[in-house]
């Protein structure tokens, strides 16, 4: 991040980073618009096809902070940050969860990859987080003990 | 919705920026059934972008798993106090909208 920092101040703001931006380090049909098909997938395996993200490597260089138990899973506090140098997109997926893919994240220059945020989780499950960095994915696993199930699936009225 | 408003915040310490965002939005995944039995439609947030005097720095796309009423927390660097943040958020069903914030020493 160090050099990150450097580059920012360096380059004195915005206006020689809007063009870093412009080349598609953020690409908005990359990083939002594509993966919708990802999102509605009602299968972790078909989610992560379709994020392409099948075959991360293992890093325990993602720090994902998670209950172990959860007494509510309609908000299931997270906070992850990558460590991984260069890391520019990060993907939280809750594999149990009738749509696993909760988010995806694509982080600019200057931006820390970290994110903190509230998932639903239906029922006890593994938390999957994929980072990629300088075009390589990486993935880490957290299982979360859930007491009250938080999705309302189908049939759940209440 | 427990909150009609968007709640924006943006503080700033030394280099570096806190954001934390908040969307009144129910989550809907489209599977759940009310009280007759009938489905509710789904209601989601699907993405949001974060700049920062103009300049993309983060962008989401979000499925159902996000809890009702996403919070999120982000962390950006060489940001000063009096810079511009602007939200802009779409959900599932074509709305869109957004919300500005200055950066505020802490």
């Amino acid at each position: 991040m160090a050099g990150r920092r450097g580059f920012l101040q360096a380059a004195g703001g915005s206006a020689a980073l809007a063009g870093l931006v412009g080349t598609g380090l953020l690409k908005p049909a990359h990083a939002v618009e594509a993966p919708r098909a990802a999102f509605a997938a009602r299968s972790l395996a078909d989610a992560l096809r379709l994020i392409d993200a099948a075959g991360a490597r293992y890093s325990d260089d993602i720090v994902v902070s998670v209950p172990e138990v959860a007494e509510n899973g309609a908000a299931v506090p997270i906070d992850i940050l990558s460590r991984l140098p260069g890391t520019s997109r990060l993907a939280v997926l809750v594999d149990d969860n009738p749509f696993p893919l909760a988010l995806q994240l694509a982080f600019g220059a200057g931006v820390v990859p970290r994110v903190q945020t509230r998932l639903k989780m239906a029922g006890t499950t593994r938390l999957r987080v994929v980072a990629t960095a300088g075009g390589v994915h990486y993935t880490v696993f957290r299982e979360v003990k859930v007491i009250l199930g938080g999705c309302g699936e189908v049939g759940d009225s209440r | 919705m427990s909150s009609a408003t968007i709640r924006l915040r943006a503080s700033v310490r030394g280099d570096d920026g806190d954001v934390r965002l908040q969307l009144p939005q129910p989550m809907e995944s489209g599977l759940r059934r009310d009280a007759d039995g009938s489905l509710i439609p789904a209601d989601f947030l699907t993405s949001l972008s974060l700049r920062v005097n103009g300049r993309l720095v983060i962008e989401a796309g979000c499925g159902p798993s996000v809890a009702a009423n996403p919070l999120f927390a982000f962390r950006l660097q060489g940001v000063r106090a009096g810079d511009t943040l602007t939200l802009a958020w779409r959900d599932n069903q074509g709305r869109s909208g957004s919300a500005e914030a200055v950066f505020e020493a802490a």
